[in-house]
């Protein structure tokens, strides 16, 4: 018996989120593989130059946004019900978000896709960030819009599963997965506010004609309100799993459970009020607020730190009961043969290197050398695309069979995965960040200019170019061992006898931490006042010289 | 709520390390230099008009004093003007603030090599100054995604020692 008798309603809900997730996955994957090849010019055969910002655009959704909100609605619903032990209150309901979010990824993903067919009339090369006044077809936007909206309703859904628990458990702790999803989705629905009310009241009326010109600076803005904390989105669910699944993995239990709360806490406060840092290098944000998110950004390195400690330390707990020893041998004793934990442990590492690369963008002037340069690529892939990418595939291993009684297949291929991903990465992340330092930008075709002369603080660009291709290959055919290893089980699995499902309780758990800590509305409270402060002025200013002004007539790609 | 002796030990570190983070812009800023859009506070200007009034009407190189030369350059699909044509002379070693707009979408203004490094928004300006140490030719690139032929987006800077800049070519102020 496991997740999938106990609630087959629930794991039918989450199967079909993750379903969409990994097609997206394969697409977009297919897609980087497209990139790393063409930019470096070892082949350009697949699509044109031109093209190239089609399947950009088409990477950057499809894998930042579908693959990974997917995967996450998919993995929080597992949380909820599992912890709270309830089914959906009502299928309908939890039906209508996941079709929604499928109907809106579907207009979306038809608009990038249509730039790729001639002759379509369609088009939406205007990347993941859409910054006006380039503009897509409205079904872009009203997809997106579709894909936000369904995301708050499937937190309506587990907020309402919470409530009916509550009522019966009225004096009981929350139980920390389902305190992590509520704390993620109170962050979720502060942050997408911003990019709903631009894709809402500013886009969608401008792609249909309705108004004729744009503010520009606006809707940046608006986006990058939410477009920092969008990576505190994707990262949650990945400390998600390293904070309750991944101790186990490695053989103990989580340290700490207080300390998971109070870093969750610390995300849903600091997350949203500094997206300037994303606006480092635009005139018309002022000096001060690009000081403030410079100091509150470095702040919001504190809970992440800390939870470097504590996954480490629960890890170690874990190597211990194993067997394993000494100052640093214990590492050996971990289960570097699963590969759940194996792509879990992998993806942290990683991590850690993208923090640090991560620390200098956020550091306002030194990041004016790397801004907008292929260093950022090669940093987001070490957080978004490993941290968190691998992390989601390697919990996979694990959730699979609970959510299909199914055995998992492929053992050895799944345990390639990890290890193939890690090692693409490293060829390809080093070498973005290095071409970074040598300016050569992000997001362009054809990187190659006739007049520019990189100078390479180490290495040869030959060789970097080459570790791009090389690298993106082997992660193309790790994302694709990953995709047979999933499919196979899914289809071909024989079934399960006793799934492994257990998750044992912290060696601290919640009953010595103080209440405030569960006192939902009084942080929810703070995170909108510092959100306030951080941005009621400059909005005000955009505002008052006219929603739409100054404006600039939208522009062909 | 019990923590352990070395988590605290942890934390302190980590607030040191985020210290010094802090301390190194503030180097950057200093010793090193390093310019950062949005000190200097642009203007507002109507995309609309921006290619027919005012000074971007007339892009080009003004002079101010001896030691002071201002830029007004367009970035717009798909080159820099002045730039792309041809190559846009400095006076190595002497003050030049450059403002910059776009008529069209966002282009980003990035040289390679001398740090300077904006994002161009229509309706806003931007403003760096800076002073090229020496004579050399410098490529530009923008680096903000901006259409189609986004990758042929690209100028050069020449930059000259100061007795041999041509000031016969300047725009009147
Ligand atoms: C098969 C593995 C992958 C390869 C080979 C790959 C390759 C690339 C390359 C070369 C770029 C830079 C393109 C450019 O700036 O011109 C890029 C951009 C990007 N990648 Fe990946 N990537 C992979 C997986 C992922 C994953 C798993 C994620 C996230 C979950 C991801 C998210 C992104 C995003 C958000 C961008 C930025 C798009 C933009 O600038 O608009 N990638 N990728
Ligand atoms: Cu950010
Ligand atoms: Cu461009």
């Amino acid at each position: 018996m496991t997740f999938v008798d106990h609630y087959p309603k629930a794991a039918r809900i989450v199967k079909a989120n993750l379903i969409v997730a990994f097609v997206a996955l394969g697409i977009g994957g297919f897609f980087g593989l497209i990139q790393a090849l063409h930019r470096t010019d070892v082949f350009r055969g697949f699509v044109s130059s031109v093209q190239y910002y089609d399947v950009l655009t088409g990477h950057g959704v499809l894998l930042g946004l579908v693959f990974t909100t997917f995967f996450i609605t998919g993995l929080y619903q597992w949380g909820v019900t599992r912890t709270l032990e309830r089914e959906p209150e009502s299928s309908a309901f939890s039906w209508t978000w996941f079709w929604m979010m499928v109907g809106g990824t579907t207009m979306t993903a038809t608009a990038i896709l249509g730039g790729l067919v001639p002759g379509s009339g369609m088009s939406a090369a205007v990347l993941y960030t859409f910054y006006p006044p380039l503009q897509a077809h409205p079904l872009f936007y009203i997809g997106a819009a579709l894909l936000i909206v369904g995301s708050w309703l499937a937190g309506a859904d587990w907020f309402w599963t919470y409530r009916k628990w509550r009522a019966d458990n009225p004096d009981a702790r929350i139980p920390l997965q389902t305190y992590m999803v509520i704390f993620t989705w109170l962050m979720w629905y502060l942050c997408s506010l911003g990019v709903a009310l631009e894709v809402v009241v500013l886009l969608i009326p401008w792609s249909l004609g309705v108004v004729e010109k744009i503010d520009p600076l606006l809707p940046r803005t608006l986006f990058w309100y939410f477009g920092h904390a969008v990576v505190y989105f994707w990262l949650l669910p990945a400390y998600f799993v390293w904070y309750t699944i991944l101790p186990k993995l490695s053989g103990g239990r989580l340290f700490s459970d207080p300390l998971a709360r109070i870093v969750f806490i610390f995300f849903l406060l600091l997350s949203t009020p500094i997206g300037y840092h994303h606006q480092y290098a635009d005139p018309g944000i002022t000096l001060v607020y690009k000081m403030w998110a410079l100091i509150m950004t470095l702040v919001i390195l504190l809970p992440s730190l800390m939870t470097a400690f504590t996954v480490i330390s629960s890890m170690e707990h874990g190597a211990r009961q194993r067997g394993g020893s000494g100052y640093f041998a214990w590492m050996g004793a971990l289960p570097w043969g699963q590969p759940a934990f194996v792509g879990c442990a992998l993806a942290g590492i990683m991590f850690a290197a993208g923090g640090f690369s991560g620390m200098i963008n956020a550091s306002l002037n030194i990041d004016m050398l790397v801004h907008n340069t292929a260093w950022i690529p090669g940093h987001f892939h070490l957080t978004v695309g490993t941290a968190v990418a691998l992390t989601f595939m390697a919990i996979t291993y694990w959730l699979l069979p609970q959510l299909t009684g199914k055995a998992l297949k492929f053992k050895n291929l799944a345990l390639a995965q990890p290890y193939t991903w890690f090692i693409g990465m490293t060829l390809m992340s080093n070498a973005l960040h290095r071409q970074g330092l040598a300016g050569v930008p992000r997001r362009v075709a054809e990187p190659q200019y006739a007049g520019i002369d990189y100078e390479v603080p180490f290495g040869t660009m030959a060789e970097m170019d080459w570790q791009v291709a090389i690298g993106g290959t082997i992660l193309f055919v790790s994302m694709v061992l990953f995709l047979v290893v999933i499919g196979g089980t899914w289809w071909k699995g024989a079934p399960a006898t006793d799934v492994d499902d257990v998750i044992p309780p912290a060696l601290s758990g919640p009953e010595h931490s103080p209440k405030i800590l569960d006192n939902l509305t009084l942080w929810m409270g703070v995170a909108v006042v510092l959100v306030l402060i951080a941005y009621s002025l400059p909005l005000a200013e955009m505002v008052m010289d006219g929603l739409f002004s100054p404006g600039a007539f939208p522009a062909p790609m | 709520m019990h923590v352990h002796r070395f988590e605290k030990l942890w934390i302190g570190l980590s607030l040191v390390l985020i210290a010094a983070f802090i301390g190194i812009v503030l180097f950057g800023f200093t010793v090193m230099d390093l310019k950062v859009p949005g000190v200097e506070t642009g203007e507002t200007v109507d995309p609309a008009t921006v290619l027919s009034e005012g000074p971007f009407a007339q892009p080009g190189v003004r002079k101010i004093s001896d030691d002071h030369y201002e830029v007004y350059m367009l970035a717009q699909q798909f080159l820099f003007r002045p730039g792309s044509a041809q190559p846009l002379t400095l006076p190595a070693r002497t003050k030049i603030t450059f403002h910059m707009t776009s008529p069209d979408v966002m282009h980003g203004f990035e040289v390679p090599g001398s740090g300077l490094n904006t994002t161009v928004i229509p309706g806003q300006v931007a403003t760096l100054t800076t002073r090229f140490p020496e004579a050399k030719t410098y490529g530009v690139l923008c680096h903000q995604y901006c259409g189609s032929a986004h990758h042929n987006m690209q100028a050069e800077i020449e930059v000259v020692p100061p007795s041999e800049f041509d000031e016969s070519n300047l725009i009147a102020q």
